[in-house]
């Protein structure tokens, strides 16, 4: 052996002595940016993550399992506790499950307040993406401004509804008609409260101005464009083989919207626009949310000025029974599709449940667009796919 | 005077500015930020305005249990936070407020602060590395990285200065400022650095200060949504008060130093010397608390950048464009 | 919006700035909570009030409620005869109504079943307790909930 070789073989075994095994780095379940409970093990070379496993299941309530005990109006309140920051989309697509079992319709003045406050819950949960969003990359304001507004919308689902976040105002073939079951409160119709409409317009005006202010803060940013711009792209063919659906396909270059697909609330009678970007990168995904915003107020100024008079519900048996069958119905959550699978036996209660959440999928895509993110990067990926714990785990 | 009644009047000076400065300027901190956010901050310790909050937290956080992690290295553990606070203080000793109201006015006084308070991250890396942590390590890591990448453009940045000034003194600095600059209809007009070609060395002397201080937008150190506070995660009461305390004494500390070198320092229009000790503290106060607001501005504005665009920025354009800032103000000291 | 054509090197980051100070410029809009009361809105479900004069103890509110968390216990009264010489009335009485409130999730299905007008929304809220077990509220301060329940406010005319 020559000395050359010797001293080439000494220096390899040195930098093979001196590599060192990386560090498993246990983020979460408790830390500021998971959005809750989410563990993710992650193997971290300083900086560099190359592997990640995320845990989930920290908050299950067994949503699935508890309804088969209760009834479809207990079930009600149950949904929209799955992905609180938007509790009336959720609540949409298993009523209207319901209704396609019992093979009833709401009348239109019903679903045109459906489509209202769905709306403006999608209003509610993008804002509390585009208050989060900036927290994850470190600019603390944009989320007392995006917070601020997002109490109008509150406030107007609050008036009609009587909660915030958990509105329980769906029931089967329409809306909460009426306060209670006496002769008294029979008679105290739950229709939407005077001054409502135009309420309702002004707080599309406060809309639109703090989507400009977000933009100005935050979109516009030059820092923020450095810290998005290219980070954690999905390309078009990897988002939709992990299924992901909502403003995360969109922002992929997919146009794909189940309010323009499923014909669950009354969208074809109104003129809105399908959000959609090409770059698939975090920027993509935050402005794409912003813009839908922009949509979402669009859909209520026309929803307010041409919903229909009528009655809040039409005519079902007092005790709910579902006939034996089956039904998939799925809507547009904020955040994407979300699915039931109601199978029913012909009882009170379903037989099974089955809840496709929007989270649980859209999160599937972690453990592949983690590699090799850099740890603040990691921090922004996780953010801009805008998950909700309770969604993940329900 | 006597030396030592001497000594002890200075050093409860500096220590009565350096501690009730920073209370002050995190009462500031809270108040502008929340403003800026749309809230109102504290509002009922003390009678108005909430006043008294930054002195109610810093009593809560006596109160708490100084809890160490089972295996953190003790005496590095417990020492980290008092590295970190001495190298803070130590600058003030150099900075003027007043042609006499030095605590010592060295003849290489920036020299002094410049290394004296990069003696901080050898505090930081103690307490990353000690605390037994992850994150504290990392939070550790990247502040050592960062401390060190900031340090060249500071001190070329001061460099630049140091050379139209031809003086290491910072009361020399101040006097080169308050020199005549020209005159017009028979009055002298002095300027400071800042408006005497300065303002690229000022721009990167701010840059490094807010990196230096590890606020937003570089605070990776301590970056709450990644490394859940960096360095600072394992520590509480007392210790965290240090390092709280010095965190804010650090922003005085380099406000006064950046007041001194580009903003003319104690020294004020119009004010004849026999009361430049008198008013002088006033003006280099309102230069700091302007300085301050910026630093406190930016924070509640932008976002955090990322490690290794910050380490882009310090080595491509700052420390470049620093080098290339002082050769042209030497050019000019040499030909004018 | 991002897609503006000419931009000065970091005009975000002025722009953003100008917003923050123009913010801290302006009044803060804030209700200072204790000393100024937040004015829920009629129908904001607050608290659940309880009539016990039209209660009968049918216990469909407390079947009905999807975590069972009202508890009710009562007892038959003979009353005196309407008029008389009539036969004597049979009435049931609530000894007991109890609401947990750290189980009820506010979904309001007891209001809806109440068949009786015995259960009403109040948008009362200030009823935090320091211990959960105090959470447990009993007859007497659901009835003197009732005294809250505000009138149904006008509607949208359709």
């Amino acid at each position: 052996m020559t000395d050359l070789a010797m001293i080439h073989r000494s220096e390899s075994a040195v930098s093979i002595e001196l590599q060192t095994p990386d560090m498993t780095l246990n983020i979460g379940p408790q830390h500021p940016s998971t959005h809750g409970v989410l563990r993710l093990i992650a193997k971290v070379a300083g900086e560099r993550v190359t592997d990640v496993e995320p845990v989930i299941g920290y908050m299950h309530r067994g949503y699935e399992k508890l309804s088969e005990v209760r009834t479809y109006a207990q079930i009600t309140t149950l949904v929209n506790r799955i992905d609180w920051v938007a509790g009336f989309a959720s609540e949409v697509p298993f009523i209207i499950g319901v209704e396609k079992l019992m093979g009833v319709e709401a009348p239109p003045r019903a679903q045109y307040i459906r489509m209202i406050l769905t709306e403006l819950a999608r209003m509610a949960s993008h804002l509390v993406f585009m208050s989060s969003y900036p927290l994850e990359l470190g600019a603390t304001t944009p989320l007392m401004y995006a917070l601020r507004e997002r109490e109008y919308i509150l406030e107007l689902i609050e008036e009609v509804t009587g909660g915030r976040f958990h509105p329980n105002f769906n029931r089967v073939g329409g809306v909460k008609p009426v306060y209670g079951g006496g002769s008294m409160t029979k008679k105290w119709s739950l229709d939407l409260p005077e001054g409502f409409l135009q309420r309702a317009r002004d707080a599309m005006d406060r809309m639109e101005q703090i989507c400009d202010d977000i933009d100005t803060l935050v979109s516009d940013n030059e820092l923020i464009k450095m810290r998005t711009v290219g980070i954690g792209v999905i390309p078009r063919d990897k988002a939709l083989e992990y299924g992901l659906t909502g403003p995360n396909l969109r922002a992929s270059g997919v146009a794909y919207d189940l309010r323009k697909v499923e014909n669950l609330l009354p969208y074809d009678e109104i003129d809105f626009d399908i959000a959609v970007r090409q770059g698939g990168d975090c920027y993509d995904r935050y402005v794409l949310r912003i813009e839908e915003v922009r949509q979402s107020s669009r859909i209520v100024r026309q929803a307010v000025d041409q919903i229909p008079s009528g009655p809040l519900q039409t005519k079902v048996p007092r005790v709910l029974k579902a006939p034996r069958g089956q039904v998939y119905s799925r809507g547009e959550n904020p955040k994407g599709e979300f699915g039931y699978h109601i199978v029913s036996e012909g009882a009170r209660m379903p037989y099974r449940l089955k809840i496709r959440s929007t989270s649980f999928s859209n999160l599937s895509i972690l453990p592949w667009i983690l590699q090799d993110a850099l740890i603040p990067d990691l921090v922004a990926i996780m953010g801009s796919l805008d998950f909700v714990l309770g969604d993940v785990d329900r | 005077m006597n030396f030592w009644l001497e000594l002890i009047i200075k050093l409860v000076a500096i220590l009565g500015f350096v501690l009730t400065g920073a209370l002050v300027v995190i009462y500031a901190e809270l108040k502008a930020g929340s403003h800026m956010q749309g809230r109102i901050g504290p509002y009922y310790a003390g009678v108005r305005w909430g006043w008294a909050q930054p002195l109610a937290d810093g009593l809560k956080f006596l109160q708490k249990e100084d809890l160490s992690p089972t295996g953190a290295d003790r005496t590095i553990y417990g020492l980290a936070p008092y590295v970190v606070m001495m190298s803070t203080i130590a600058v003030f000793v150099v900075i003027p407020f007043g042609p006499d109201m030095v605590g010592r006015d060295l003849d290489l006084g920036i020299y002094f602060i410049l290394a004296i308070s990069s003696l901080s991250v050898l505090g930081i890396l103690m307490a990353g590395w000690s605390s037994a942590n992850k994150y504290s390590l990392m939070g550790g890591l990247r502040a050592a990285a960062q401390l060190i990448a900031y340090e060249l453009p500071l001190v070329l940045a001061a460099a630049a200065v140091v050379v139209q000034a031809g003086t290491m003194s910072m009361n020399g600095i101040v006097l080169a400022q308050s020199e005549t600059w020209f005159t017009v209809a028979g009055i002298d007009v002095a300027m400071p650095f800042l408006l005497k070609g300065q303002i690229i060395s000022f721009i990167i002397f701010m840059i490094a200060v807010v990196a230096e201080l590890s606020r937003i937008p570089f605070d990776m150190p301590i970056a709450e949504s990644e490394l859940t506070m960096g360095y600072l995660t394992e520590y509480s009461g007392i210790r965290f008060t240090m390092f709280f305390l010095g965190e804010y004494a650090s922003m005085i500390a380099f406000s006064a130093i950046a007041a001194t070198l580009f903003l003319g320092g104690y020294a004020a229009p119009g004010v004849p010397d026999g009361l430049a000790n008198l008013v002088g503290p006033g003006v280099m106060l309102l230069k700091i608390a302007l300085l301050v607001f910026v630093i406190i501005w930016i924070r509640w504005t932008w976002p955090r950048l990322r490690e290794d665009q910050l380490q882009r920025l310090a080595w491509f354009w700052l420390i470049p464009i620093a080098l290339a800032n002082i050769a042209v103000v030497a050019i000019f000291k040499v030909v004018f | 919006m991002s897609d503006k054509q000419i931009r000065f090197p970091f005009r975000g980051l002025w722009e953003g700035m100008w917003l923050t100070l123009k913010t801290m410029l302006k009044p803060a809009p804030v209700t200072m909570y204790p000393q100024v009361q937040e004015e829920p809105v009629p129908r904001a479900r607050g608290v659940i009030a309880l009539d016990v004069e039209a209660c009968t103890v049918c216990m469909l509110c407390a079947r009905e409620c999807p975590d069972w968390c009202i508890y009710i216990e009562g007892h038959k009264e003979e009353q005196p005869p309407s008029k008389p010489g009539g036969r004597p009335r049979v009435r049931a009485t609530l000894d007991r109504f109890d609401i947990d409130y750290s189980l009820c999730m506010y979904c309001g299905i007891c209001v809806e079943v109440c068949p009786f007008d015995a259960l009403f929304w109040t948008p009362e809220y200030e009823y935090s307790e320091p211990k959960i077990t105090n959470l447990l509220h009993n007859m007497d301060k659901l009835t003197y909930w009732l005294g809250t329940v505000p009138d149904q406010p006008p509607l949208e005319k359709s």
